[in-house]
């Protein structure tokens, strides 16, 4: 039960919006000290785990192509795009890409998408030359809550599309963990039954970006009264 | 074989050129933070599959200690302005998609390709998806530095400059996931399956499929993913009460109690890699922009994830 200790830390260091790397190093050590490692132990172990997880971070080599791209005027290019549609608000364009991005990922295909790849140098520029078209230049603050919407539609379009594919991690994880109790799934019986909350995601999150349109236009008239 | 070994030079080549480029800016002011942390993060890369356990952990406490303390700073690398932009976006129009799209098009077509038998041997197949997203950055990259009249070091010098947006932030996702090795090796799954077991609501239907589903979310938000929290919640929860004691259907309990996890990853800091990244990506004030956005989706699926599984799982 010690070793829960290190949970506290993460929670309340979380909540005390400290430097997350200082609080997910002291869990570490805190957690593995706690579960009865000696200090020695406890650093090789987090050292074995970060090294064994650097493919985690091997997408950052990305950056140079979307940096370059950007200096060339991709976001300008994409906005120019999107700002002759008069039809093109916010809230569609949001909405049309989740449902991109949950079909494409309920077919397997989830690396066309991403915040890295997609969002930053391409769908948060669109929505906000969508916005721009409707109501003239953005207030920052307006700005950064499009911003957000775009990074939240292509979680939620992932999460809830990626299910239905049958060879995806978390299909196999569950069929893996029923077969160590005994119980045999295929994945097939699982994705069928990732198809309900798919479409309740759509229907939710679809209903949030019509309604973000109306949201935005209010938080622009607030700010100019 | 083409597999990580690979990959981890070509990352570690990046952040060796991305520290001599922030020790060579003087415009920042804690350049040599900014060298410090990412050459310790090129050394990691370069050599930390050789390098004992030990050694490699005290990399990582240098790295966050070097961005913990006071941060890491800004440096200003040579970049167009607006107007040079808005000129170069009319110049080149469409064209300029190609190499962006021609990232995730290599990253589609290579997985498929990787995977096939007449090429066994020559991509990990295991790594297909991750070695074609970087064969994907050079395809974009020889295609894009020609038309733009670009030499290498004018798109690392982009490159650096969106990592400076992200900073330490960087590292983030990598650190949880080690984070969470360290919970496995103590025992933590072990002590919230005792506690997820004390909290067994007996009697009504309802209250285990809420109990589960809700669980599902809390500990995710804990722990950080969904695929951490389903072994210990299910354990102690799903399996149990709704399958054991009310005859529910598995495969509905896992696939709704998975998609359940999902939300509470919608809505945690500890979820780096979807939540705290895209908002240093995107240059939000607000570290949580990202979660508040999605929280009341978030909810709302949870409720509904409740309902559905409280309505399937014991009709099918």
């Amino acid at each position: 039960m010690l070793s829960l200790i290190g949970i506290a830390v993460v929670v309340l260091g979380f909540m005390a919006r400290l430097n997350p790397l200082l609080v997910v190093t002291a869990a570490a050590l805190v957690t593995g000290l706690a579960g009865g490692m000696g200090p020695v132990e406890v650093v090789a172990t987090f050292g074995k785990a970060f090294q064994e997880n650097r493919y985690v971070s091997v997408v950052w080599v990305v950056l140079p192509v979307i940096g370059l791209l950007e200096g060339a005027g991709l976001q300008e290019r994409a906005k120019t795009l999107i700002g002759a549609v008069r039809a093109a608000t916010t809230g569609r364009l949001l909405l049309l890409y989740l449902v991109l991005r949950q079909i494409t990922a309920a077919l397997g295909l989830t690396s066309l998408g991403g915040h890295a790849q997609m969002v930053r140098p391409l769908i948060a520029p669109m929505a906000e030359a969508a916005a721009e078209t409707h109501h003239g230049p953005l207030p920052e603050a307006v700005r950064q809550t499009v911003r957000a919407h775009a990074a939240a539609a292509d979680n939620i379009g992932l999460f809830f599309g990626e299910d239905i594919f049958i060879a995806i991690a978390s299909i196999l994880l569950i069929k893996g963990f029923l077969a160590q109790n005994g119980i045999l799934v295929e994945p097939l019986q699982l994705s069928v039954w990732a198809i309900p909350t798919a479409i309740c995601a759509l229907l939710i999150h679809g209903a949030q970006m019509v309604l973000l349109d109306r949201h935005l236009a209010r938080m622009i008239a607030g700010g100019t009264r | 074989m083409i597999g990580l070994g690979v990959l981890y030079v070509i990352a570690g080549v990046f952040f060796v050129v991305i520290a001599v480029l922030s020790a060579r800016d003087e415009t920042n002011p804690m350049r040599w933070k900014n060298t410090t942390f990412w050459g310790l993060f090129a050394v990691s890369f370069l050599f930390g599959s050789y390098l004992p356990d030990v050694v490699n952990g005290l990399v990582v406490i240098a790295m966050v200690l070097t961005a913990g303390i006071g941060g890491l700073g800004r440096g200003a690398p040579a970049t167009s302005g607006p107007e040079e932009r808005r000129a170069s976006a009319a110049r080149l129009g469409n064209k300029l998609f190609l190499p962006a799209l021609a990232v995730p098009t290599t990253a589609l077509l290579g997985t498929f390709l990787f995977k096939r038998p007449e090429l066994a041997g020559v991509v990990d197949p295991k790594q297909a998806t991750l070695v074609s997203l970087i064969l994907g950055v050079f395809v974009a990259l020889a295609i894009a530095m020609p038309m733009l009249g670009a030499r290498p070091k004018v798109s690392m010098q982009e490159g650096r400059r969106l990592l400076d947006t992200v900073g330490w932030a960087a590292i983030l996702p990598q650190m949880l996931a080690a984070l969470g090795a360290v919970f496995a090796a103590a025992g933590v799954g072990t002590a919230i399956r005792k506690i997820a077991s004390m909290w067994l609501p007996a009697g009504s239907q309802l209250a285990a499929v809420a109990a589960y589903t809700f669980g599902m979310a809390l500990f995710t938000m804990i722990m950080g993913n969904a695929f951490a929290a389903f072994p210990v919640v299910t354990a102690g929860i799903g399996l149990p009460l709704i399958v054991q004691h009310f005859g529910g259907n598995p495969a509905i309990m896992g696939a709704v109690g998975m998609l359940s996890g999902f939300c509470g990853t919608l809505m945690t800091p500890m979820a780096a890699n979807f939540n705290i990244v895209p908002a240093a990506l995107l240059e939000l004030s607000d570290r949580n922009g990202v979660i508040k956005a999605q929280v009341p989706t978030a909810l709302l699926l949870l409720l509904a994830n409740t309902v559905l599984m409280y309505v399937l799982v014991f009709r099918f």
